[in-house]
């Protein structure tokens, strides 16, 4: 059997901070075989980017290594001096970042940050290193390597600066390549290239890679083996396709659990939240980290004494830091959650009818003048919303999703176009011209729980501040009452009134967030990516929370997302944005079935699924998301798209193609004519 | 004529300084005893930077509040045999030392020196308040809402801004400018802003409560009045404050020349703080523009603005020292520490001993507010 | 980057109008005029000769006349005896054109300096010059010592070294040049007696390491804290940012990564600063030349706003208000220059 490349062995990191010793990593072990990929997957604070940094010996000051070894070739790290760990930094251990524009020198040409790979580790003249750098840069498939020579970072897109991340990285033919969250700040089509440019390159130069991150789906699409954490521990490791047929860890299972998979949806198979939220590093449980988080816990025997890694029977190398993996019956599936029957659909709420929103960017200063371009943001959208139906709006950045949110919501008005709700034109009422009632009666749930709440005030006093706007309650003391009600109808003790936000955790965070939004009793919700901040186990939560609350109160929602395997999982209809138009309209089994847009079948392959008995058809997109600024003349997907040939005439460069019923309520924004749509093959099988 | 020992000196001034060691000790002590339940506040006193900063500032506020029980002699007075006396030189006819020594003028430097704690320890915070506040009622508008209201005020504070400051003081605290309405007018529009300020605040934050509002109103309109009285008309119904129109004149220079300075500051944390979701949130729920820079933006702005104030504090004083120094507003025998310096510093060849205790009082009380704002911003980037 | 300058002009011409729209109307207050005709009529005259004198003059002339005539935009009229109908010039020792013509500021006419009994132009320009050779060389001492301990201060936050100089930058900034001043003479001349307390011997032309340390070196103290605390708090988040993580883990050693990844970026914060210090070292310029008897723009502006002398003193805004606009522009272009992701539309 051959040497692994990297060896690490019951490691401990821990963080020694004002408040003492927290520890980060606790007995951590694995093992990377040559021109193998290895997983590292866990949700955030697990310890997975501790690990990376501990390979390349770059702990933060406060970090240290506790106990345990890391080897890579053989040699330990611990020991290399100095000159011996660059020689190794950068040459033979390389890694690539999560955000490329953070980790690329902003005031340095691209090509003189390439170039010092291989001027510091080969030793080589100029003239070599430039030319080396330039194959790289045209073996990540950048277009237009010269100019990207002598381009800085930031006149790159995200997907161009990873790609030189990447370029950066195999400069130098490392034997490991460590990818700490590569993708996770690029839209889910870039993702896509990214992805296949790294498994392509790695497969080439027999590299061995680590690979983190907290997508399951992206593990299986990258990895041969995949170690899984929790709380600083390694819970499960194996290989890939051991995992994740047969899993022998109740955390690992729980991930499963609560990830919608193809085939589930909100009615039949909702999804199952891991209870509980991961422990604060120093108020880890005794015995089994996860333990009162699990359902198989059983005292006197999970809560005694720190749980070793161990084989499981079946495949080699599979382990699991499960007490009970033999008397856990695992094929069982989950206990079933209540089922509930389909809402029964109402009337339309809110309707849009050919909505333009252009912005002018000024160019500031006094004397800004009628100079400045317009921002194209919302272009053509037509829809309409019944009522107690969750609605999709899917789009990656810069296809206008949250404009047309602000004009719902009146903090826009509208170019040209209709919206109206509840019978009444509302695309030119801002705001402060709304009416209480209306204002109340839409309402939104924002992305990023951690920003969400006004850090200056208690939790209760925001709820009751949004009571008072919308004159819900006679005095303060109803509003208190309503408030402790909102309280529980999000599941969170009433205590949490007096608390601050900085004392909640993300999605305790999103829970008020929801409370907030349904304290005047909203017709409509437009929920903005609610989720996509929080880590899968608490996603799932508060999407069941939504789900509930929805189809109690009959609110309409308007889900925002990027996220297909989320709006299959949840939507009765969905829209596909891109660039500001419409490109598909449907209910939600028609969109995820053909025939597709070219936009909606490159986005639904591009989606990352965590099962390996689905087979996914790979399309690749080429190219980024043209800029709102200078979107293209035609059809706005005709720079990228792979069925453009198919159109005779150049038809799709000089018009927009208009939108085409294919089935009952199932609209088509193109070109293609409509028994070539109706031949496309499905993505999944 | 007698002198103390040095070792004397040191022991009369500690002993003299009694009631400020002891707030200190009982100040700082409790402040370590309770470190745990005080939140930033405490990690800024364990910290040693903070712990000294602290100590300095405290060591000149308690010397400025207990002032009139620690001077040995008037400030003012001038006893003739006195004149350049030798510091430890003793009175003949109170037989009371000259801690310090005597100046040119035969006054006692220590007092001085204690008594110039009081002017600067009153001026400089305060006008840094009213600084404060301008800063805020218009730095808010500018980062909110953008456009031309922002280039209007940026254009307005970027005009001050090119005022060379020595240049503004020279035109605007010349005694010849207080026979003109000028002084009082800028004085009515820069008291008038904390006055309106914290009107607007109530009124946006209770407009649903037309009970507190209207008692919360009152009270603004009843403190804003005192303070027009008191400051711009030099006519304080309690007798309590005495602001001469020079004294105003110094108020309204050092606030025009710290205010476009805090506009800046409030302009760029509003910009940043504004992209937040909490305050689109607010917009969401059809808050009213005022509402949401005075309740949701603000208030998560304190922390740079309160390191923002410790250091301009510092920085007025030193402008107060400027003032003094050049012989501004301040009337020649004004015992605050610029003014001393400039006196002593003519015959600084001959004697030394009057310049050095206003020079090291000024550097150790800047020094102070600096080390306490160096410890602040430290301690509070590291949670 | 053409539109983005003439528009800056722009601005600047406009700050620079509105500007010295206020100087001339403060210094032209009536209190201000009064000690004017005071002190260029005899002792003892009655309100009357006062006012009549102004009269004469052409101070009583509409307020607005009167600045576009200082300006330049409108003709300068003699002052013509009534009996004779020959021009009398103002003042003595200062010859005014005779004739009605453009005569201001945009001509280079700054006017006649009472205080000094000369033409303003006269005065200034070897006051400027004399503050020019001083300011050289705080820069030239303060920049670089400045830089170097924030840079090495910033380099390794929280070391021994960064704790020792960051306490040195703060007591500096602490203090101020009136009293670094006292404290800097009472040691090295007073006490020691190795420098000349007194700069006035540097004004005739006889510069030495002797008679000018003192005034360059306190001028630099009380900016060269500010600036190295500036340095550091930037050399502290660029040595923090990702990219230098990237250059660490590329296998860089630590010099290189200092000089060739840090610096640049950790330089462009600073850069700002010092330009934006040029006005604030003014106040400290004044202070010095007052204290060390330094004959320069200084000691010119305090002259002049001792003895209202008006055209001198607004000479001297002038300059000053030219110096920081021009200082402001620097800054801006300079910080577009300097980060490439700033681009300049």
């Amino acid at each position: 059997m051959a040497e692994p490349v990297l060896e690490i062995d019951r490691l401990s990191i821990s963080f020694f901070t004002r408040a003492g010793e927290i520890p980060a990593v606790m007995d951590f072990s694995c093992k990377v075989m040559p021109g193998q990929a290895m997983g590292l997957v866990g949700e955030s604070g697990c310890g997975k980017s501790t690990v990376a940094l501990a390979v390349m010996r770059d702990l933060p000051g406060v970090g240290r290594i506790t106990n345990g070894s890391i080897r890579f070739e053989g040699r330990d790290m611990a020991s290399l001096s100095d000159p011996e760990l660059r020689a190794i930094r950068g040459s033979k251990i390389a890694m690539v970042y999560q955000e490329p524009m953070a980790s690329l020198n902003p005031t340095m040409l691209i090509g003189r940050q390439l170039m010092e790979v291989p001027l510091i580790h080969d030793k080589v003249s100029k003239e070599e290193a430039h030319r080396r750098a330039l194959d790289i840069v045209k073996a990540v498939r950048l277009p237009d390597p010269d100019r990207i020579m002598r381009a800085y970072p930031h006149q790159l897109s995200g997907g161009q600066q990873q790609r030189v991340v990447i370029a950066m990285a195999l400069l130098s033919n490392p034997r490991l390549l460590i990818l700490d969250e590569p993708t996770t700040a690029l839209d889910v089509t870039v993702e896509a290239g990214i992805v296949a440019l790294v498994k392509d390159l790695t497969a080439r130069s027999g590299a061995s890679s680590l690979f983190i991150s907290h997508n399951l789906g992206l593990i299986l699409e990258t990895c041969d083996s995949v170690t899984v954490m929790y709380s600083g521990e390694a819970v499960e490791t194996g290989r890939v396709r051991d995992v994740f047929g047969a899993v022998r860890h109740p955390y690992t299972q729980g991930l499963f659990r609560s990830m919608p998979l193809p085939g589930t949806n909100k009615n039949d198979n909702p999804l199952v939240p891991i209870p509980g939220q991961l422990p604060l590093p120093y108020e880890r449980p005794q015995g089994c980290n996860f333990g009162p988080r699990c359902g198989y816990f059983v005292a006197g025997v999970c809560d005694r004494a720190d749980v070793p890694m161990h084989e499981v029977a079946e495949g080699a190398g599979h382990m699991s830091r499960c007490l009970r993996v033999e008397a856990i019956d695992w094929s069982a599936s989950a206990e079933k959650a209540d089922q509930f029957k389909p809402v029964e659909i109402g009337p339309d709420v809110l309707e849009v009818d050919r909505l333009k929103k252009h912005y002018r960017v000024a160019a500031s200063a006094i004397f800004a003048g009628k100079e400045g371009r317009a921002v194209k943001a919302v272009e053509d959208v037509s829809f309409s919303a019944r009522e107690a139906e969750v609605l999709a709006i899917v789009g990656e950045s810069g296809c206008g999703k949250s404009t047309l949110a602000k004009v719902l919501l009146g903090l826009e008005t509208a170019t040209e176009g209709l919206v109206v709700f509840d019978h009444e034109a509302i695309q030119n009422r801002p705001i402060e011209r709304r009416p209480t009632g209306t204002i109340s009666s839409i309402q939104m749930i924002f992305q990023n729980p951690f920003d969400t709440l006004n850090p200056s005030y208690s939790v209760g006093s925001q709820i009751i501040r949004t009571l008072e706007r919308f004159r819900v309650g006679a005095n303060d003391g109803e509003r208190r009452e309503t408030m402790l009600g909102l309280l529980d109808l999000v599941k969170l003790p009433r205590a949490f009134a007096h608390r601050s936000p900085r004392q909640l955790s993300g999605g305790q965070k999103q829970r008020i967030g929801v409370a907030r939004a349904f304290a005047g009793r909203p017709r409509v919700i437009i929920a903005d990516e609610p989720m996509s901040a929080l880590d899968v186990s608490v996603q799932a939560a508060i999407s069941e929370l939504l789900m509930n609350l929805q189809r109690e109160s009959k609110t309409t929602m308007v889900f925002i997302s990027h996220d297909l395997s989320v709006v299959r999982y949840l939507a009765d209809r969905t829209v596909v944005m891109y660039l500001g138009h419409i490109v598909e309209m449907g209910a939600t089994a028609q969109i995820f079935s053909p025939p597709f847009h070219p936009y909606t079948e490159a986005l639904l392959s591009a989606i990352p699924i965590a099962d390996a008995k689905v087979k996914k058809r790979h399309v690749v997109l080429e190219g980024e998301i043209p800029s709102a600024l200078s979107p293209p003349k035609g059809c706005p997907f005709q720079t990228r798209c792979g069925h453009k040939s198919q159109v005779p005439g150049n038809l799709c460069e000089r018009e927009v193609p208009p939108a085409r019923e294919v089935a009952d309520g199932h609209t088509i924004k193109c070109h293609l004519p409509e028994e070539t749509l109706r031949r496309m093959e499905p993505v999944f099988s | 004529m007698q002198f103390l020992s040095a070792g004397q000196i040191v022991l009369q001034s500690f002993v003299r300084l009694m009631p400020v060691w002891a707030s200190l000790a009982i100040v700082l002590g409790l402040s370590l005893a309770f470190r745990k339940k005080l939140g930033l506040y405490g990690h800024v006193v364990q910290s040693p930077t903070g712990f000294v900063g602290l100590f300095l500032v405290g060591f000149w506020l308690f010397a400025a509040v207990f002032g009139r029980a620690i001077v040995l002699f008037d400030p003012l007075g001038q006893i003739a045999e006195m004149k350049d006396a030798l510091p430890g030189a003793i009175d003949p006819h109170s037989g009371l030392p000259y801690l310090f020594g005597g100046d040119k003028l035969a006054r006692d430097v220590f007092s001085r020196v204690i008594a110039g704690a009081r002017i600067v320890l009153i001026i400089a915070p305060l006008a840094t308040l009213l600084a404060l506040s301008v800063g805020i009622a218009l730095g808010l508008p500018a980062g909110y809402f953008g456009r031309r209201v922002d280039s209007v005020l940026s254009f307005l504070a970027n005009l001050v801004l090119a005022f060379p400051i020595i240049l503004l003081f020279y035109l605007l605290v010349s005694p010849g400018i207080l026979e003109t309405p000028i002084p009082y007018t800028l004085a009515a529009i820069f008291f008038a802003f904390p006055i309106v300020l914290f009107g607007v605040f109530f009124v946006a934050g209770y407009r649903a409560q037309p009970m507190k509002l209207a008692i919360r109103l009152a009270a603004t309109l009843l403190a804003g009045a005192w303070l027009f009285a008191t400051f711009v008309f030099d006519a304080d119904p309690f007798g309590l404050m005495r602001v001469s129109p020079s004294t105003l004149n110094i108020f309204i220079a050092v606030a025009l020349a710290s205010g476009p300075g805090i506009f800046r500051i409030v302009r760029s944390l509003t910009l940043d703080i504004k992209t937040r979701e909490y305050v689109f949130a607010a917009q969401t729920r059809g808050e009213t523009p005022w509402y949401i820079m005075l309740w949701e933006i603000l208030p998560n702005a304190r922390g740079p603005l309160i390191v923002d104030s410790c250091l301009r504090i510092g920085y007025t004083t030193i402008l107060l020292g400027a003032l003094g120094y050049f012989g501004l507003g301040m009337p020649p025998e004004s015992p605050d520490w610029g003014t001393m310096i400039k006196e002593s510093s003519r015959f600084m060849r001959i004697f030394v001993h009057p310049a050095l205790p206003p020079a090291l009082a000024m550097m150790s009380f800047v020094l102070g507010l600096n080390l306490l704002a160096d410890a602040i911003r430290e301690q509070s980037l590291r949670d | 980057m053409a539109s983005f300058l003439a528009r800056r002009l722009g601005v600047m011409l406009l700050t620079m109008l509105c500007l010295t729209l206020i100087v001339f109307y403060l210094v032209n207050l009536q209190p201000n005029l009064r000690k004017l005709a005071i002190s260029q009529t005899e002792m003892h005259a009655t309100d009357q000769e006062l006012e009549g004198w102004l009269k004469k003059n052409g101070y009583r002339r509409p307020f607005f006349a009167r600045y576009a005539t200082w300006l330049g935009v409108w003709p300068r009229e003699p002052i013509v005896d009534p009996a004779t109908g020959a021009a009398i010039p103002r003042f003595s020792w200062c010859d005014e054109p005779t004739t009605p013509k453009l005569s201001g500021v945009l001509q280079g006419d700054f006017g006649c300096s009472t205080k000094f009994k000369v033409k303003v132009v006269e005065k200034l320009g070897p006051a400027l010059e004399a503050t020019g050779i001083l300011m050289f060389w705080v820069m030239a001492l303060m920049i670089p010592v400045a830089l170097v301990v924030g840079v090495i201060s910033g380099m390794r936050e929280g070391s021994r070294t960064d704790r020792t100089l960051s306490v040195i930058s703060i007591a500096t900034t602490s203090t101020p040049e009136y009293v670094s001043g006292v404290v800097l003479t009472i040691i090295f001349a007073t006490w020691l007696g190795w420098l000349n307390g007194s700069a006035a011997a540097a004004t005739e032309g006889h510069l030495s390491f002797y008679n000018f340390t003192l005034p360059v070196v306190t001028v630099s103290i009380y900016g060269m804290g500010y600036v190295a605390r500036m340095t550091r708090a930037s050399m502290i988040e660029v040595m923090n940012a990702q990219y230098i993580r990237t250059a660490r883990l590329k296998g860089l050693g630590f010099a290189s990564i200092v000089l060739k990844h840090a610096l640049r970026n950790a330089l462009i914060a600073p850069f700002t600063v010092i330009m934006l210090l040029f006005p604030w070292l003014l106040t400290g310029v004044v202070i010095v030349e007052v204290m060390f008897r330094y004959q320069g723009f200084g000691q010119a502006l305090v002259d002049a706003a001792g003895n209202n002398d008006i055209d001198l003193l607004l000479a001297c805004s002038l300059v000053s208000v030219m110096l920081v606009l021009a200082t402001q522009l620097i800054s801006d272009v300079g910080y577009a220059w300097l980060n490439p992701r700033i681009r300049v539309h």
